[in-house]
């Protein structure tokens, strides 16, 4: 149906739609992380042994993945609950900082080597179906009752707990569950570029992914989609982009900051932090 | 044996220093983290390279030209990415997450002129060692120990003693104030940015010429670990900033000799991560600063 | 009702609370004033949870609350106002309220997913049916989907009332309701008051408008300087001459 470049291309906007969202949910809580790219490492690292050394099914392996990467998602959860804004973002970059370091030197799964050898099981069809399933949850999300404590709490901490809303609670499950999501997409990545090594989760993926929700804006989760889709068509639609891409989007980051901050999708009035 | 390891993290720390203090500059000034500095400090070792490379002088040379054109590239971050952004009255985040785009073009760009790979400074450059008692040091250790000392005496000298320097301390402590008082704040920040560049630089080319390895990505992995320590000695504290530096430096030095190796670069992730939770006024600074 | 004894909340060397003693019974409307920076806001900050105390205990309904986090104090029912309006910008009137439902209602992530598209859940829908409720006795039913940034500083004071009543609370603290009002609204706000009383809540509010405070509350309790100078009904309290005093300086 499709020739194999497109469908690989596909597959990458599927996975950056998923990273996307895991940076998504936090952040309408107000989380700003800039470090989901340890969250994947995490994920593809964890879904690349189970399938590799244990032999699991795929599903599997991206179930264990998403529970490892949430796992450490909730310890790294609690810091974050007393820090905020700049600090959160420069405590997210640290924590993927660490674990780059430690999978780049962590011998039994490659270190500076990498993980390679690994099967093709990320189809189209998989990529879909998760991507399908975390939009949907994302979009329940929005006009439920934990929906509303989230853009509560990212407008206005204070008076939300005032309100009555459990800020540890809130901020917790929504910063575990992005990382959960995010070592889902690093799972699916695994098994779709079949070679990973430490330094393709550094600060370039979380800056990437970070780039991403910011061009898609946080009104709505569809704006996930619009980021992924630009972060990822783009570049292969017009040639010198893809060769310069990162000056690409780090030019991009410059040009949204001083022209819209808030982002392509979404109406105006979402801000994308704290005011 | 000890003494010859505090003597290595002392030097490594210095250079350190140098780079927190940029941080530290710019942060003071004007309340945001420049996350581009770290490139900005990868450049500086490009630039000292290049100027060794072309005109066959000596490191002295290659780091007075590093300082220089940092301290021009900071200028002009702070034209580009910073003042649009002020003039318009954006929300307190934007800045930084501008200054990640401006790191980011940095680092591709030097990727893409000087190539991916590590290279390091010709073999003319090579240390002559000293023995001073029981400690060794070789002439590139005390050339960085002496220029820290220096730039950060010097630094000190025209932040307490000079008009310029009062001017800058003004603007740090309230912008608006010293706006109302007549002080040229724009271009005071910009003198900042000079300044903040142009240590990082300097330190650009004192790591370079001490592990005699310069790559495109060293920027990242010293930006963060610069911002850590600038958070362990407390926002805004020049002071802190450099004691934070030799302290960052002597653990990893000690950690490289007493354990394992690799994994020295993620103390000062820990570290920072420690502060943050216990101390986040860092180890010097104020309470006042905490807030985000 | 509330029992606030013997409470101090220092800040450094600064004390804005110093050795209050509050009794608010319930049923009553109780009205807590004095001159700038006696340390009213502080004192609704320490009920609410907002700030520990430095000393003292304080009892809701006989629970000691005292250090307690301020999501579970609103879990037992209390809820406030805030002076400077802290409304939730970028959420709609109805939001806002519904928002302040959380602690009376359940569900988290796993409740959300379930959620079937083409049909609304029980509890949304009861939500939203409290929420709108009390935008009507607010009188912000025409505003219902009106951002909260938009709406006019009146308007607001009575979506932040609506939000307060959404919680369910047994105690209800006003911080400054009248502040900006004309006095046609003040006698809105006057009967407004009244009538919340009379669905069983207490009402502890603070405010500058003296004529408000003097025709609503059944006891009023004097701060200056952090300190309890004067309680009593309204009557008595408006001739004491330390309140006096207090207000108008020495020798008034």
């Amino acid at each position: 149906m499709l020739d194999q470049y497109r469908e690989s291309l596909l597959i990458f906007l599927g996975i950056n739609v998923v990273l996307a969202l895991s940076l998504y949910l936090p952040a309408s809580a107000g989380l700003l992380s800039l470090g989901q790219g340890g969250f994947m490492a995490i994920g593809a690292y964890v879904s690349a042994i189970l399938t590799a050394w244990v032999g699991v099914p795929f599903v599997v392996a991206l179930v264990g993945a998403g529970l490892a990467a949430g796992l450490v998602g909730l310890l790294t959860g609690f810091p974050a609950l007393r820090i905020r804004g700049i600090y959160l973002i420069i405590l997210t970059m640290g924590f993927g900082e660490i674990v780059r370091i430690f999978f780049l030197n962590f011998e039994p799964t490659g270190g500076a080597s990498g993980f390679g050898g690994l099967a093709h099981l990320t189809g189209l069809g998989a990529v879909t179906v998760v991507v399908l399933l975390l939009l949907v949850f994302a979009v329940q999300v929005r006009g439920s009752r934990i929906g509303r404590a989230l853009e509560a709490v990212r407008e206005d901490e204070l008076t939300a707990e005032v309100m009555g809303i459990n800020l540890t609670r809130v901020k917790l499950s929504a910063f575990g569950l992005g990382a959960v999501w995010a070592g889902l997409g690093g799972a699916l990545y695994a098994h779709h570029a079949l070679f990973i090594d430490a330094g393709q989760f550094g600060f370039f993926r979380s800056a990437e992914i970070f780039l991403i929700v910011l061009l898609g804006g946080l009104g709505s989760p569809w704006g996930a989609v619009v980021g992924a889709a630009v972060v990822t068509l783009l570049p292969e639609l017009l040639r010198p982009i893809q060769e310069w891409r990162m000056t690409f989007f780090g030019s991009l980051l410059v040009i949204m900051m001083v022209l819209r901050p808030w982002g392509l999708v979404g109406r105006s009035r979402r801000r994308m932090v704290h005011g | 044996m000890l003494l010859q390891q505090l003597v290595n993290g002392l030097m490594l720390g210095s250079a350190y220093a140098l780079i927190a203090i940029g941080y530290t500059l710019v942060f003071g000034v004007l309340k945001l983290v420049h996350l581009a500095h770290g490139e900005v400090f990868m450049v500086g070792a490009f630039v000292g390279l290049q100027i060794v490379l072309w005109f066959g002088v000596g490191a002295g040379v290659a780091l007075l030209g590093a300082l220089v054109g940092t301290a021009l590239l900071g200028m002009v971050i702070e034209l580009v990415a910073f003042r649009p952004l002020r003039a318009r009255g954006a929300h307190f985040l934007a800045p930084m997450i501008s200054t990640i785009g401006v790191g980011i073009v940095l680092q591709e760009v030097a990727t893409k002129v000087f190539g991916a790979e590590q290279v390091g400074f010709p073999h003319r450059m090579e240390a002559v060692t000293f023995h001073l008692g029981p400690v060794t040091v070789t002439s590139v250790q005390l050339l960085i120990l002496g220029t820290s000392v220096v730039l950060m005496a010097a630094l000190h000298v025209f932040v307490t003693r000079t008009a310029l320097g009062m001017a800058m301390r003004a603007t740090a402590e309230s912008l608006l104030t010293a706006r109302l008082l007549g002080i040229k704040t724009n271009g005071i920040i910009l003198l900042t940015f000079a300044i903040a560049s142009g240590l990082g630089g300097a330190a650009g080319v004192l790591i370079g010429l001490s592990f005699n390895a310069i790559s495109p990505f060293m920027g990242i992995d010293i930006g963060v670990k610069g911002l850590a320590i600038m958070l362990v000695g407390g926002l805004g504290n020049i002071y802190g900033a450099m004691a934070g530096g030799l302290i960052l430096g002597i653990i990893e030095i000690l950690s490289v000799a007493y354990l394992a190796s690799s994994y020295r670069d993620a103390f000062a992730f820990a570290l920072m991560i420690l502060i943050l939770l216990f101390r986040p006024q860092g180890l010097f600074g104020s309470a006042y600063h905490v807030e985000g | 009702m509330l029992e606030i004894r013997r409470v101090r909340k220092q800040f450094g060397g600064f004390t804005a609370v110093d050795d209050v003693d509050v009794t608010v019974e319930v049923g009553t409307i109780h009205a807590l004033i004095g001159p700038n920076g006696a340390g009213k806001t502080t004192v609704f900050n320490l009920v609410t949870g907002v700030l520990p105390p430095t000393s003292g205990r304080i009892a809701f309904r006989g629970t000691d609350v005292t250090g307690w986090r301020p999501d579970r104090i609103t879990g037992l029912g209390v809820a406030r106002t805030f002076q400077n309006i802290r409304l939730f910008r970028e959420m709609t009137a109805v939001e806002n309220a519904m928002v302040a439902r959380h602690c009376r209602t359940r569900g988290g992530f796993l409740r959300a997913l379930a959620r079937l598209p083409w049909r609304e859940p029980v509890s949304e829908r009861e939500t939203r049916r409290r929420a709108e409720e009390l935008l009507e006795v607010v009188g912000l039913s025409g505003r219902r989907d009106a951002l909260a940034e938009d709406l006019s500083l009146v308007e607001q004071r009575r979506l932040e009332l609506a939000r307060a009543l959404a919680v369910e609370p047994a105690l209800l603290l006003l911080d400054e309701p009248a502040a900006g009002m004309t006095p046609p609204e003040i006698r809105e706000l006057n009967r407004l008051i009244r009538k919340i009383r009379e669905t069983g809540v207490t009402v502890l509010l603070t405010e500058h408008h003296m004529s408000l405070v003097m025709e609503v509350s059944d006891v009023v309790t004097v701060l200056s300087y952090g300190r309890k100078i004067a309680e009593g009904p309204p009557a008595a309290v408006r001739r004491h001459p330390r309140v006096l005093e207090a207000y108008l300086g020495p020798g008034a």
